[in-house]
């Protein structure tokens, strides 16, 4: 049956452009109040709350960073005694990669691809606002349990047997693992809508072809994300099995294996560098044109290096594994699939390069810090290809030369650009421009300030220096190069703090941005800033890569939408042809319920597995009623 | 900036069935993310089984009849699934109601069947590893049908309610129809590890 087919309903044609965005503000907007706010399923709304929050981690991460950094400022000094010192690095690393780098990568995502696609929400609103909620309770749950002393101190990776029933009693590794199933539960979340917004949502007329770069990196994470996060979930839920229902994965007295743990971890943990990492080469690859006036050097090459890093992520985990005693044959495989991920890297740096050699770079903020990523990723890249060989790395393994390596690669590939991605989408998010003079300062006193703390670690890792250990004799030859790093460190942290304080005050005092204060060619830009609930007043029609041209006045659009409901445009896979007119979910408290179901049933099956089955029971009833229809003109087909 | 009408979408269908369907490619991704659980659970105990002396660990292989009944039911169950699928796609709302009472009842013989599997293993999940990771599969895979249970009776409520008959639900009982077919796709492999490997 078709309910309503013939019944006349309102449509997006022969009305003023006013009334037209009154009747839209009317059916997008959501409701004012706490319950409004709760209900809300805006992709802009979930993200920018996503991206406040992942920030409140970096800070929480960042301030553990500098209690580690005050500890070893000086020889067997005594700030953190030994215990407190292996949760806060424990702390430190799972606060950056689990509540920080991941989520703030997805968040921008689902912030920006359905602006940049030109469509009105994410696929999967609902499910969205769920995820969020999600992650933030799993954020809660960690920090709370610091603050109760009961913080995991088992390192970021939780290696077996030291996160085993044997040698972590109490509860502090169960909440690390549960920790990753919040965390991992919102990103597969994301991941999905993100998959399905770029399949299916894309403006008329955006064929493959012409999808902006951004939108191709975030597809590929969001297939890494698919692919990789069920190995954590996997070794996370049996490493509680191990700990809870004495189950024997990872216990080689009766034939489970510590090592196994180590495959299942790396083979999440290698691609996951890459979802942190490939959504950076996405921002570079948008925000740099528009700072060069020329259009990006080699979009297909760097559209291939994206999806070619995203397969041979796959096949690179056991490089982390060098020192555990591999066949020699594997040690050589993986060295090898190790250094030819440089290629795809390589491309990418020479497009970027080529892109800045051909045009006029105008030095503003975001350019900066894609100019300080450039240089500090390519240093990184460095170092990972030295660590890539076998001999190389057994010297270095544990010490701080690979965590100066892999400050390298994760601040510089990836803060750097996000950052930048920062300044540059702020107008749009806000509506207001960050300060320039500010944003000149965050640079220099950040680069400045990461280069000097991180890069004495690789001479230190050289001096041979482990990593985690909570102070050392003032008889090794450290002491000097540590209170260097130490001191560094502030400068760095200085960065930041402007960089905040910009973000807070620009958000008020801003200079008013317009739609498109960096003349930028892809579709976020022809919107308002920030943009309406609705996000177009009508669907743009995309004929080329670069669907915004500088000084054009109109913009090509689709007409024939109903107004009284949530709808958007569902178009084919390759060519983007338009499907159908499909609705978008309205708001909707069940998400919110629904993950406080989930958090009390995963909470309380690090106590007893009879949680899974009595906690299931209120999942399925707030499932029910997300899902159930309301009878609503959404529901209409 | 101004609008310049170039396309008209009035005459569009207001939702679309398969790939067309947003939800037809939200279930292939999670079908996705299923999949790669189970390849992974799979690629473990075949990497415990290659580290092992002997295979079973010290246990006899698990009885045969109450895996191999359970597996010539999920693969029964294909017929009227597709048969389900079919009259959901065309909009035969009578048949579709009767269709997802029989797949619930298919859906709950392999619940029952798996209760004796798990006393046919001849092994707990904590006597060593070859018990835990026979478990985890054969848990995995019961966690599998069993929301696919629930899910088929909140549909089958669904279409005996005011919203049954509209386009998005005929889809939903499509997609519905897929996933069941994936939960008994991806036990074959199961049963051929638990079953077969077991036995080599």
């Amino acid at each position: 049956m078709t309910r309503d087919q013939g019944a006349r309903v309102p449509l997006d044609v022969d009305i003023s452009d006013a009334e037209l965005e009154r009747q839209l503000k009317e059916t997008w907007s959501s409701k004012p109040g706490l319950w409004g706010a709760i209900s809300t399923v805006d992709h802009k709304v979930v993200a920018g709350r996503y991206i406040a929050t992942a920030f409140v981690f970096l800070i929480l991460g960042g301030l553990l960073a500098m209690a580690m950094r005050l500890q070893l400022s000086q020889p067997e000094a005594r700030f953190i005694n030994p215990d407190r010192y292996n949760q806060i690095f424990t702390m430190h690393g799972s606060t950056m990669m689990f509540l920080f780098a991941v989520p703030v990568m997805e968040a921008m995502a689902a912030y920006l691809v359905p602006l940049m696609v030109g469509t009105r929400n994410i696929a999967f609103p609902r499910l969205n606002a769920f995820s969020y909620w999600i992650f933030l309770f799993g954020g809660i749950l960690l920090w709370v349990a610091f603050a109760l002393d009961t913080a995991p101190d088992v390192g970021w990776f939780a290696y077996v047997p030291l996160a085993g029933p044997q040698y972590a009693p109490g509860k502090r590794a169960d909440l690390w693992a549960q920790m990753i199933t919040f965390t991992e539960v919102a990103a597969l979340a994301v991941a999905v809508e993100i998959a399905v917004t770029v399949f299916k949502q894309r403006a008329p007329g955006m064929s493959l072809d012409r999808i902006p770069v951004l939108v191709w990196a975030m597809l590929v994470m969001s297939f890494l994300v698919i692919m990789a996060m069920p190995a954590i979930m996997f070794s996370s839920t049996t490493l509680i099995l191990d700990r809870l229902v004495g189950t024997h994965f990872y216990n080689p007295a009766e034939g489970g294996d510590a090592l196994l743990w180590q495959h299942l971890f790396w083979f999440f943990g290698h691609p996951e560098v890459y979802i942190i990492f490939l959504p950076a080469v996405g921002m570079v690859s948008t925000i740099l044109p528009a700072f060069v006036g020329r259009p990006l050097f080699g979009y297909m090459l760097l559209v291939m290096a994206l999806i070619t890093t995203g397969v041979l992520s796959f096949g690179l985990w056991v490089h982390h594994m060098f020192t555990v005693g591999l066949p020699r044959v594997g040690e050589s495989f993986f060295t090898a699939s190790s250094m030819s991920i440089a290629v795809p890297a390589g491309i990418q740096i020479f497009c970027w390069l080529a892109t800045l050699w051909a045009g006029k770079p105008v030095y503003k903020t975001p350019l900066l810090f894609i100019l300080g990523f450039i240089v500090t990723f390519v240093m990184g890249g460095m170092t990972g290809v030295m660590v890539a060989s076998v001999p190389f790395d057994t010297q270095v393994h544990d010490t701080y030369f690979v965590v100066a390596h892999f400050h390298y690669v994760l601040i510089g590939g990836a803060v750097f650009p996000l950052i930048a991605a920062v300044y540059y989408w702020f107008p749009k998010m806000t509506g207001r421009m960050m300060s320039e003079r500010l944003g000149r300062w965050s640079f220099w006193l950040i680069f400045c300030g990461f280069h000097l703390t991180f890069f004495p670690m690789h001479i230190l890792g050289l001096w041979g220096m482990p990593r985690r250990i909570y102070t050392y004799q003032p008889e090794l030859p450290w002491t000097s190069l540590n209170l260097f790093v130490s001191l560094s460190a502030l400068v760095l942290a200085g960065g930041f703090l402007v960089f905040f304080v910009n973000a807070i005050r620009s958000r008020r005092n801003g200079l008013p941005a317009g739609s498109n204060p960096w003349g930028a060619a892809t579709l976020e830009w022809a919107t308002s800033s920030p943009p309406p609930p609705y996000n177009f007043r009508r669907i743009p029609v995309v004929s080329s890569l670069d669907p915004l041209t500088p000084g054009e006045n109109e913009l090509p659009v689709v007409a024939g939408l109903r107004t009284d409901r949530r709808e958007l445009l569902v178009t084919s896979v390759v060519e983007a042809l338009p499907q159908a007119r499909e609705s978008s979910t309205t708001d909707s408290v069940w998400p919110f319920w629904a993950a406080v179901a989930t958090s009390v049933m995963l909470v309380w099956s690090i106590f007893t597995p009879w949680a899974v089955v009595w906690g299931s029971i209120p999942v399925a009833i707030t499932l029910i009623g997300w899902f159930w229809p309301k009878g609503s003109p959404e529901d209409e087909s | 900036m101004k609008d310049r009408i170039v396309l008209d979408a009035s005459a569009l269908p207001m939702h679309g069935m398969g790939a067309a369907s947003p939800t037809w490619w939200a279930t292939c991704a999670f079908m996705l993310i299923e999949g790669s659980g189970f390849a992974l659970a799979l690629a473990v105990y075949l990497y415990l089984m290659s580290l092992a002396p002997s295979w079973p660990m010290e246990a006899p292989p698990p009885d045969l009849w109450a895996g191999t009944w359970l597996t010539l039911m999920l693969i029964a169950s294909v017929v009227p699934n597709v048969l389900v699928s079919r009259w959901a796609h065309r909009r035969d709302l009578r048949k579709v109601q009767v269709g997802l009472v029989v797949m619930t009842m298919l859906g709950i013989i392999p619940l029952v069947l798996r209760a004796f599997e798990f006393t046919k293993l001849h092994i707990r999940w904590d006597d060593n590893a070859y018990g835990s990771i026979v478990w985890m599969l054969l848990g995995l895979h019961t966690t599998h049908i069993l929301t696919d249970v629930v899910d088929t009776v909140v549909l089958a409520c669904l279409m005996f309610s005011r919203h049954a008959d509209n386009t998005r639900r005929y889809g939903d009982v499509q997609d519905n129809c897929m996933y069941w077919n994936f939960v008994v796709v991806a036990w074959l492999p199961l049963y051929g590890c638990i079953y077969g490997l077991a036995r080599l």
